[in-house]
C-alpha cells in the first residue's frame, strides 16, 4: 500500500518520528483493533485510534447514549441520547478519519460470540463496565492468542494495563474471579469522575499503538494505577501466577463461561442521596 | 515492624498477611495482595507471613469503564 500526498500530510507528525516513520505508519494503517464497549474508555481509545489511522476499529455495545454518558463519554454528543452508541460512534470516527474502516457491533460480547467477534483483530481493548465482561475478554484473549489492554475506572482512580497471552500476566493471574456481588461498586453506583475515563483510555490507545509498532516498552507484567485526586501514578510489578487459573501450569478454566452479572444492590436514588 | 504498603511505609503488628488485613480493616474479598511482588491467593493470605522490610501492595479492584 502507498500513501496519498493527503494522507502524508495527515500522518506527518507520526511519519517524522525515526519510531514510526512511513513503515510504522502502514503499519498502523493496515492494524484491526476491536474495542469492546464505546462508553468512557472506549470513547478516547477510538477517537485517538482513528486520529492515528488504524485500518480498522471494531466496535461492539448493545446500548443507546444516555444523557449521563455525555459528562464522559466523548463519542456522544448531546443530539445522540437516545441513539446507538456503535452509530454514534462510526459517525465521529468518519468525521474524524474517513481512512478508517469502522466495523460496528450492535451486540452484546457473550462467552458465545466472544471468539468469532476477535478472531479478524490483531489487538483487543477492554471498555466495558462490568466484572464478568473484563473476565471474559480476559479469557478469549487468552484462549485466541491477542494481546489485550485492560482498563478500569472508578471514582477518581484508574487502572491500565497490557497483557500478551502466554508471556505476561493476565487479569486472573492477579484477581482470580470478580469480587463477591455487591461488595464494590460500579461506577454507575458510586461515579465516576469524567476526565479519568480520558487519561485511562488515551493510555490504552497509546499501548495499542506500542502493540502495533512493536517499540518501546509496553505495560506488560506492570500494572499502573492512576488517582486524580491526588494526581499521582503507581506503578505495581506483577508476573503471571503459576496458580492462575487461566494461564497457570494446571489451569481450572479450558473454556470461555461468563460469571454471573451481580445484582445491582445500591438503588439509584439511596446511591445518590435523594431516598 | 515496619513495611512498604502501596508504596508507604507503614509500621504494622507482626503476623500474616491476613492480619495486616484486619490492622487496615481491609475485606480480603476487596483486594488481591501481593507481597514482594508474588501473588498471595486468597486460600494462603491466614498461612502466609509478613517479615519486617516486605513490600505489600493491596490492588482493589475497578470494573468501570463505561
Amino acid at each position: 500500500m502507498s500513501f496519498t500526498e493527503e494522507q502524508i500530510t495527515r500522518y506527518s507528525r507520526h511519519i517524522l518520528l525515526p519510531e514510526v516513520g512511513g513503515k510504522g505508519q502502514k503499519k498502523i494503517a493496515q492494524a484491526k483493533v476491536f474495542v469492546v464497549g464505546a462508553g468512557g474508555l472506549g470513547s478516547p481509545v477510538a477517537l485517538y485510534l482513528a486520529a492515528a489511522g488504524i485500518g480498522t476499529i471494531g466496535l461492539i455495545d448493545s446500548d443507546v447514549v444516555d444523557r449521563s454518558n455525555l459528562q464522559r463519554q466523548v463519542l456522544h454528543h448531546t443530539p445522540d441520547v437516545g441513539r446507538s452508541k456503535v452509530q454514534s460512534a462510526k459517525e465521529k470516527i468518519f468525521l474524524l478519519n474517513p481512512d478508517v474502516n469502522v466495523e460496528t457491533y450492535e451486540d452484546r460480547f457473550t462467552a458465545a460470540n466472544a471468539m468469532n467477534y476477535i478472531a479478524p483483530y490483531d489487538v483487543v481493548i477492554d471498555g466495558v463496565d462490568t466484572f464478568p465482561a473484563k473476565f471474559l475478554i480476559n479469557d478469549a484473549c487468552y484462549f485466541a492468542g491477542k494481546p489485550l489492554v485492560h482498563g478500569g475506572i472508578l471514582r477518581f482512580e484508574g487502572r491500565v494495563f497490557s497483557i500478551v497471552p502466554g508471556q505476561s500476566a493476565c487479569y486472573r493471574c492477579i484477581f482470580r474471579q470478580p469480587p463477591p456481588p455487591g461488595l464494590v461498586p460500579s461506577c454507575q453506583e458510586a461515579g465516576i469522575i469524567g476526565v479519568v475515563a480520558g487519561i485511562i483510555g488515551t493510555i490504552q490507545a497509546t499501548e495499542a499503538l506500542k502493540l502495533i509498532l512493536g517499540i518501546g516498552d509496553t505495560l506488560t507484567d506492570r500494572i499502573l494505577d492512576f488517582d486524580a485526586r491526588k494526581t499521582a501514578f503507581r506503578e505495581i510489578r506483577i508476573k503471571r501466577n503459576p496458580r492462575c487459573p487461566l494461564c497457570g501450569d494446571h489451569p481450572d478454566i479450558t473454556e470461555l463461561f461468563e460469571h454471573e452479572q451481580e445484582v445491582c444492590q445500591l438503588h439509584a436514588p439511596e446511591a445518590l442521596g435523594i431516598s | 515492624m515496619q513495611i512498604t504498603i502501596n508504596g508507604k511505609p507503614e509500621e504494622v503488628q507482626a503476623g500474616t498477611v491476613m492480619d495486616v488485613l484486619k490492622q487496615k480493616d481491609i475485606d480480603p474479598h476487596m483486594v488481591a495482595v501481593e507481597l514482594n511482588t508474588q501473588i498471595v491467593e486468597r486460600d494462603r493470605l491466614a498461612t502466609t507471613n509478613v517479615q519486617d522490610g516486605d513490600k505489600v501492595e493491596f490492588l482493589f479492584y475497578m470494573g468501570g469503564g463505561a
